[in-house]
């Protein structure tokens, strides 16, 4: 029997295998950021033990980073702490550091890509959730603890069971202003936040292969959020295209041996999926949650559900809670829900295609009034491209506030929060309760919703916007 | 880490599904640089909830969290399980575990224990019934315990054989896989050469 994509890339990583034991797995990337790595060192260090391949660690600055004022000295005494204990510690043990003010620094799975350094094949693992980014380009990637990030350190190995395996295939096309994101909260709305528990999802089909290398880790970012173990697609010429030129991209007569390699990197006509979900593309239309879970979502012409409507005693309740929390009445549509932060950007849509798509929305437009945006670049090289594109000059024309990059709202660890009671339309990835600030709603949606909102003030579509006003040339 | 064989404690009933990582611990308690300490940040916005089930004074001691399905979703901080250690949990009853914090609990020495649905139900009611009544986790024998008489609860649970064994024994992971050190280098030695490295001979 054939195997699949994600079994193909699991046995080549196999050190050793016994029966009733979870395998060791080599690890080919190790990314590490300053919240999750700490104890970690500590832990090293305790024990005498050292840093096995710092050639296959990297390690940058992002939940904690300030987004404005990034060359100044960090104010929060706490935040500072623990930036500067990640420098010491990757100063100690030789790991490359990308630090704030380096032109590589950035969300760790948007710089990992943006190098070169993941590459279809490999097993990648990181201290966040979010890791499964790294899938989209057949890798099998995924989020770790701190005790595991310790024995990474120590070993570059990972005690894994071998998770079951998943197809998600998705037929057609997208509609015309439909993004990735709208694909993977309408995915989540179908299966729940527990869907994909204990399996490595293959995502497939023709909407899939449509999208571009961001869309597609767009998708694979938000497989934690319906409990998948990772989520990968099989590389194609599309991945081959993006990763070719890298800084870390093989070259010459070792790019001709890695591709020859990723090309086998495909699911086998004959194996077998252990579970297959079938959605078809051409029905999505722009998708945005309602309440404090990522499953929690309606299309945006929809309306907040009635908590009655769940015929499971926990959704109900969950639906109930969720609903008290946002602030919201059942049967109230979508589009009449008043927004007053806009978020663009994080490591699901903190891309250079979600800016521009974002800038072409925006211009020519106002930010609503009572409405406040913050577009925050993904890396210092997303920000620099958007300058050279003029990207910034439309977002602050329309009045969105410029920030530098790093993770920022998306979980709040920075000064960038909402108060109590305020309500954003965010691009980013949870909806839990406090995410972005302690009693901040998050209504997550993708980057054209995400621009419309901020023009209208309340949850919008592009579909949904005035003409745009002719530039005044000031 | 300490050896893990059976536990009793007073049950504290978490009468909510879905239960992710940062309602557990928010975000703004994940920046101390040590392990412990973080007992403060536990459930932080709703312990500002008066009605809240640790401001119940029979619960606040407890040491087995009964929770409801998916608990521990979302974020990969292992603050998470040190935040529930840190207070004084031994262990967390759910009929479904978060992947990540599941794994974390299993390295560091918080037993999740994976119940039938109706199991949590009959754990809540009684717990409900009872406050400051205790539950019984033995690892061992693989099961829960609670109650006494015709309305006494037993049933079984899932962990992995593995993650028990080693928390049975109180095995240290890293020292496991070092005493296999030779396998991981006859492995190196077969990895392609255009695998990509983060650090170059200059």
């Amino acid at each position: 029997m054939g195997r699949t994509l994600s079994e193909k890339v699991w046995d080549e990583h196999v050190v050793r295998s016994n029966e009733g034991e979870p395998d060791l797995l080599y690890i080919d990337l190790h990314l590490i950021h300053e919240v999750t790595s700490p104890q970690a060192f500590d832990g090293l260090r305790l024990a005498g033990r050292t840093v096995r391949r710092p050639d296959l660690t990297l390690a940058t600055e992002d939940h904690n980073v300030p987004t404005i004022d990034w060359d100044k000295p960090i104010a929060d005494p706490v935040s500072k702490t623990q930036v500067d204990t990640l420098r010491r510690n990757t100063e100690e043990f030789g790991v490359r550091l990308h630090p704030l003010g380096d032109i590589e620094q950035g969300i760790v799975h948007i710089i990992g890509p943006q190098l070169g350094l993941t590459q279809p094949g490999m097993t990648i693992v990181c201290g966040d959730s979010h890791t499964s980014t790294h899938g989209a380009f057949g890798a099998i990637a995924f989020g770790i603890g701190t005790s595991e990030v310790e024995h990474v350190l120590a070993t570059q190995t990972l005690m894994q069971a071998k998770p079951k395996t998943m197809s998600v295939t998705i037929n057609g096309s997208l509609p015309p202003g439909v993004t990735a994101k709208d694909m993977v909260l309408t995915l989540i709305a179908h299966t729940g936040t527990g869907g994909g528990q204990g399996y490595i999802v293959e995502y497939r089909g023709q909407a899939i292969e449509e999208l571009s290398m961001e869309g597609r880790m767009t998708v694979c970012n938000m497989s934690i959020e319906w409990g998948a173990k990772a989520g990968l697609i099989a590389p194609d010429q599309t991945t081959f295209d993006y990763i070719e030129g890298r800084p870390e991209a093989p070259k010459g007569a070792d790019w001709d041996a890695a591709v020859a390699h990723w090309k086998s990197l495909v699911t086998d006509d004959d194996a077998v999926f252990d579970e297959e979900i079938v959605l078809d593309a051409s029905e999505m239309t722009p998708f945005v949650t309602w309440g404090t879970n990522p499953g929690q979502g309606v299309p945006l012409g929809g309306a907040v559900p009635f908590p009655e409507q769940f015929e499971d005693d926990q959704d109900r309740i969950a639906a109930e809670n969720a609903l008290r929390y946002m602030g919201l009445e059942a049967g109230t549509p979508m589009r009449e829900v008043k927004v007053d932060t806009v978020f663009i950007g994080s490591c699901t849509n903190g891309r250079i295609e979600d800016l521009r798509l974002a800038a072409e929305i925006l211009e020519g437009h106002k930010v609503d009034p009572n409405t406040r945006l913050l577009v925050v670049p993904g890396s210092v090289r997303v920000r620099l491209q958007a300058q050279e594109e003029g990207l910034d000059v439309i977002f602050k024309e329309a009045g969105a506030e410029w920030r530098g990059a790093g993770c920022s709202m998306c979980l709040g660890m920075n000064p960038d929060t909402l108060e109590p009671g305020e309500r954003s339309a965010s691009t980013s990835n949870r909806n839990f309760e406090g995410r972005q600030g302690k009693g901040g709603r998050t209504h997550l949606v993708s980057v054209p919703v995400a621009a419309a909102t901020a023009i209208r003030g309340t949850l919008s579509s592009p579909a949904d916007l005035e003409p745009a006003l002719t530039s005044t040339g000031s | 880490m300490d050896k893990f064989t059976t536990h009793t404690g007073v049950g504290v009933p978490l009468r909510r599904s879905n239960v992710d990582t940062d309602q557990i611990i928010p975000a703004v308690y994940l920046k101390r640089v040590t392990r412990a300490g973080f007992e403060d940040g536990l459930f932080a916005a709703w312990r500002n909830d008066p009605t809240f089930v640790l401001n119940n004074e029979a619960y606040a001691a407890g040491s087995v969290l009964v929770a409801g399905p998916d608990f521990g979703t979302g974020s990969s901080r292992e603050h998470a399980v040190w935040a529930l250690q840190n207070y004084g949990f031994k262990a967390v009853i759910s009929p479904r575990f978060g992947d990540i914090f599941r794994g974390n609990s299993g390295k560091a020495g918080l037993v999740a224990a994976q119940v039938d649905e109706k199991v949590v139900q009959r754990l809540w009611d009684h717990l409900e019934e009872h406050p400051g009544a205790t539950v019984t986790v033995d690892l061992e024998s693989r099961t829960v315990r609670a109650g006494e008489g015709v309305d006494a609860i037993e049933d079984s649970f899932d962990i992995d054989d593995y993650t028990r064994w080693r928390l049975l024994e109180g095995l240290d992971d890293i020292g496991i896989t070092l005493g296999n050190e030779a396998d991981i280098s006859s492995y190196e030695q077969t990895r392609p050469r255009w695998k990509p490295a983060t650090i170059h001979a200059s």
